[in-house]
């Protein structure tokens, strides 16, 4: 008899807590498309602050740019290596050149480049503007009558959206170098063939797939760095400022990869991309 | 000039301001005294709608504020300068483009006549040859009196200073007080200072209101303050600073009953 009741009350507080937290995760996911659609909103909204924007690319630019095209390589000579191992076995390791190629194209590219500007930069969004929120700043900004999404949210957004697919770039041909390299050196492949087998499958299709969801993820990682710095309450402190920045950057991730899944289902399985 | 009419405001299940009423005439400069955490920097994000009441009303010159649209709201605040607590300066800013900051964003100035005005104000709280320090190098004085000069970079109508003088010793909090009585006669502006420093309340003040229990519970001229009897303001003075308010030698006191005189 007791057993039974102190079993049932603890299943009504587990679905209790499941609820609330539901509850929560909605809310929070609500106010994050919230903010969303105000940054559309105050992009197209007079005076551009193009200062703002500049400051923002450069600032990214440099802070990834050496980080993205190291990566990149060192990807691109994983996946050499690796497709040449797998691929010898069934003598077609001549298509090594061709699978470093698309892979990195379509999938590897954009995806580094999101998951190394998601632990710097959509970190450091995320540390930045908390601090502004609980140093007071962000309300200061308001009380001069300056909103703060323009100001702060918009040129990140911008930046963001628009650096991503410009670092992709770098990381794509840093991955296929990577791989030219690795199996040119390593494997008895001619260079001169591997060069000509990835001219021969670098499509426009799939240069415009990887920059549509280089972009996506640019988006989402400014999205998430500026929503969780604004999120935190002005009473979290130094240790709210920690918890939203590690925080920022392991949502970040998990969106990119999520992002990347509908993505890859939009572009290839219903527009029929290759 | 600003009349807070009724307004509540709880957060979860923490009434914080209880139906305040509150009534701030032009060219005052009236303190509101209250004990820490009774919601005195709340009450100044509601009237500058940083933050949303639940119930009651914001009057600034006959205009209700609560409900205004961000645009119109914003044409309001320019007339509103406000001291932050922690001073909320920009860290990503010199001490200058602190201060210019209004000016750079809502006026199209060149930047010799926004240099200018950014000498002005920073003369006027005393900094001079500090433009191009970052907040971060400053002391927690200097760092208030910038805050102040960026405040009265737009030339407002009214200052909000929120707890002016916590946090510093002693001998800048005389500097503080004496810079905002300065700034009252020299500008004609109408001050609001939010604070739980009894001196500095009784050195600043031309009126003041104590709130408890998110109401207020008394208002009037320092001297009246003085004379009321009631258990709870007389203990929040006696508590707040002993000697300073009741020797009669004290300077403050001897100032506020010449002036009454
Ligand atoms: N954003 C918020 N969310 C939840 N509670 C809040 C928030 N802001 C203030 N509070 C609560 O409201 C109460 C009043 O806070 P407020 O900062 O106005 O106090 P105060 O009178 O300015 O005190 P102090 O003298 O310490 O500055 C506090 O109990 C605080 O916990
Ligand atoms: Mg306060």
């Amino acid at each position: 008899m007791n057993q039974q009741s102190s079993t049932h009350e603890s299943s009504g507080g587990l679905s209790l807590f499941l609820k609330t937290r539901l509850q929560h995760t909605l809310s929070e996911l609500g106010q994050a498309f919230t903010l969303f659609f105000q940054t559309l909103v105050q992009i197209f909204r007079p005076p551009f602050q193009f200062d703002l924007l500049i400051k923002q690319l450069l600032l990214i630019g440099f802070n990834s740019l050496s980080v993205v095209i190291v990566s990149g390589f060192f990807t691109g000579m994983v996946l050499g290596v690796q497709g040449y191992i797998q691929l010898k076995p069934y003598a077609v390791e001549g298509s090594v050149a061709r699978f470093v190629c698309v892979s990195v194209v379509k999938e590897l590219g954009p995806m580094i480049t999101a998951f190394v500007l998601a632990g710097r930069i959509g970190a450091s969004i995320t540390a930045e503007l908390s601090t502004m929120k609980v140093t007071e700043q962000i309300d200061a900004l308001e009380v001069m009558g300056t909103n703060p999404v323009k100001y702060l949210v918009v040129p990140r957004f911008l930046a963001c959206a628009i650096m991503l697919p410009t670092l992709t770039i770098f990381s794509t041909f840093a991955g296929i170098g990577g791989g030219f390299v690795a199996v040119v050196s390593l494997f008895d492949v001619n260079g001169h063939f591997f060069l000509l087998e990835v001219q021969r499958n670098l499509f426009i299709a799939s240069v415009l797939v990887s920059l549509i969801k280089a972009t996506s993820f640019g988006m989402a990682i400014a999205a998430v760095g500026c929503y969780k710095g604004f999120s935190i309450s002005t009473a979290g402190g130094a240790e709210g400022v920690g918890t939203a920045t590690t925080g920022s950057a392991v949502i970040s991730l998990i969106t990119i990869l999520i992002l990347d899944f509908v993505l890859n289902h939009i572009l290839f399985n219903i527009l029929g991309f290759v | 000039m600003i009349s807070v009419k009724n307004v509540r405001k709880t957060f979860g299940d923490k009434q914080v301001l209880n139906g305040l009423n509150l009534e701030i005439p032009r060219g005052e400069t009236l303190v509101i005294m209250g004990p820490s955490g009774c919601g005195k920097s709340v009450l100044l994000k509601i009237v500058t709608g940083l933050m949303a009441a639940d119930s009651g009303e914001i009057w600034f010159d006959g205009t209700e504020i609560s409900k205004l649209k961000a645009k119109k709201l914003n044409v309001i605040r320019r007339k509103i300068g406000m001291l932050f607590q922690s001073a909320a300066l920009f860290d990503s800013m010199t001490v200058a483009e602190n201060v210019a900051f209004m000016l750079d964003q809502h006026e199209n100035l060149s930047p010799q006549e926004t240099r200018k005005i950014v000498d002005e104000k920073l003369s006027l709280v005393d900094l001079d040859g500090i433009r191009e320090m970052r907040p971060a190098e400053l002391s927690g004085g200097m760092r208030k009196r910038v805050g102040l000069a960026r405040a009265l970079a737009f030339n407002p109508e009214v200052i909000l200073y929120d707890e002016p003088t916590t946090g510093l010793d002693p001998i800048t909090c005389t500097e503080i007080n004496h810079l905002i009585r300065d700034l009252h006669e020299k500008l004609q502006v109408t001050s609001v200072v939010v604070t739980h420093d009894m001196q500095s309340a009784f050195s600043v003040a031309t009126r003041i209101a104590m709130i408890h229990e998110g109401k207020q519970i008394a208002s009037g001229s320092p001297a009246e303050i003085l004379k009321i009897d009631d258990p709870i303001l007389q203990q929040f003075i006696l508590f707040g600073a002993p000697d300073q308010i009741l020797n009669m030698e004290n300077p403050i006191l001897k100032e506020f009953i010449r002036r009454e005189a």
